[in-house]
């Protein structure tokens, strides 16, 4: 069967979406939708196939959108998203992830959301807002965000989310509670490098598998945990940076994983040297691997974002990485060459795949 | 007859849908009230529920939680800056306008 190939990407003027096939060759694109909203996160519901987009505008305020067609026709909604007359105001979504019970989405300040009607109704995780250390959660440079939700692949009881800059939470009873989880993350710019909140994830993807392997980009270095997030180990030993954003874990192999380093939070957060590379590990950290060819290697002054590199599921999967210059690039060998499928398009925020028939 | 004016950036959020028709950039909104027309002029704030009834999420769009007018934006009755709890004469031209922000 003849299969479409959509990369759904977040930007900050609406989201696009990138057609093409499984060549990931050449791609034909739509866009801007969404009104031309900022959206920070794109997404498939796969109870549905509806695509998700997760955003918020300076007039009128934050929403998650949906589209059940493919992106031709979009719908809205930000009913639930509150934390009530008396409390802050939403700015935007940061995420938004289908898990085995609904759809979660992340937002700012940093929250949790749950919707069990596709979207269209939202209710508050109050177990999270209620954690002990709340009062102590400091915003990074982007804000206090909840950018990353990781459901676990087989227990919808469990979950992961990630907090700037506060670090990785854990539930196991459905959100009722939670637990921080950032033993051995460093957080450099506090007094004690290693408190129990306070360190600044970027991304955290769980590795195929069991759902008990994670690994995490941080401002302050890469790890990976094999306990669920309950230790980290430290994996910057053959990186050229200990910052960077985006991650993406192979979807067969627990010990591959795909990183974008950046030159450092204050020599502007581009790509070291300004030639661009995708870093691969294989052996779950223990080494890493340069992946340049086909990327940009002179006065490339980009950088990528948390969300903004994506696989697709296809064998061998392809790789998707979307730039803060608004360039897309697709590798369709995981990663071992690369090409640029479009240009000048706004500054990508997010990028996500689905493989529809066609 | 009084009208609300609404921006193009808002009612593109409102394409017709499901038999309900796209929001317009005017509408007539008197006489106000189930019986045609109300002792106690209506608000800002009631205004914007009444088109809700028929635009589901509009009042999302343009409050937040309390209600309150969100904070970008801005809300004329008869020319002059309002509130939410602003009366709203039945004669009056209600202006809501996006203020200068994005970029």
């Amino acid at each position: 069967m003849t299969q479409r190939l959509l990369v759904l990407l977040g930007t900050k003027k609406g989201a696009f979406i990138l057609e093409g096939d499984a060549a990931r060759r050449d791609f034909i694109v739509r866009g801007p939708l969404c009104e031309g909203w900022p959206i920070q996160d794109v997404n498939v519901d796969p109870s549905s196939g509806a695509i998700l987009a997760a955003g918020g505008s300076a007039w009128y305020g934050p929403a998650v959108w949906r589209s059940d067609d493919l992106g031709a026709t979009w719908s809205h909604s930000s009913e639930g998203l509150t934390y009530g007359p008396d409390g802050p105001k939403i700015r935007t979504v940061w995420n938004v992830t289908p898990g085995l019970d609904g759809l979660y989405a992340g937002v700012e300040p940093a929250g949790l959301f749950r919707s069990t009607d596709g979207g269209a109704t939202w209710s508050h995780v109050e177990g999270l807002t209620n954690h002990p250390t709340r009062e102590g959660w400091q915003p990074g440079n982007g804000g206090l965000c909840l950018h990353t939700i990781l459901a676990h692949p087989s227990d919808p009881r469990r979950m992961w989310v990630g907090i700037s800059a506060v670090g990785c939470f854990a539930t196991e009873d459905g959100g009722a509670t939670w637990e921080a989880r950032n033993q051995g993350v460093r957080a450099d710019y506090l007094p004690d490098p290693y408190p129990v909140t306070g360190q600044c994830v970027h991304k955290m993807v769980l590795a195929a598998g069991s759902g008990e392997r994670l690994f995490q980009q941080n401002h302050c270095g890469t790890y990976r945990s094999d306990d669920a997030g309950r230790t980290w180990v430290c994996l910057d030993e053959g990186l050229p940076s200990t910052f960077g954003f985006p991650m993406v874990a192979s979807p067969r192999d627990p010990d591959t994983v795909f990183t974008v380093p950046l030159n450092g939070d204050d020599r502007g957060r581009y790509v070291p040297g300004a030639a661009m590379a995708v870093w691969s590990t294989r052996d779950a950290g223990g080494s890493w691997t340069a992946l340049r060819e086909g990327l940009p290697q002179d006065h490339a002054y980009l950088g990528v974002l948390r969300e903004a590199m994506a696989r697709d599921n296809l064998d061998p999967f392809g790789l998707y990485v979307g730039t803060s210059t608004g360039q897309l690039f697709a590798s369709a060998d995981e990663g071992a060459s690369w090409r640029l499928v479009a240009d000048y398009l706004p500054p990508i925020w997010a990028v996500e795949t689905v493989v529809v028939a066609a | 007859m009084g009208v609300v004016v609404l921006p193009r950036s808002l009612t593109e959020l409102f394409p017709a849908r499901d038999g309900r028709p796209a929001l317009p950039r005017r509408v007539s909104v008197f006489p106000f009230g189930e019986d045609g027309g109300d002792a106690v002029p209506p608000t800002v704030g009631d205004l914007i529920e009444h088109l809700d009834r028929t635009w589901p999420g509009l009042r999302d769009r343009l409050c937040e939680p309390g209600p309150v007018l969100r904070a970008y934006i801005n809300v004329y009755v008869d020319g002059e800056p309002a509130s939410i709890d602003t009366p709203v004469p039945e004669s009056a031209t209600v202006h809501v306008l996006p203020a200068v922000a994005g970029g």
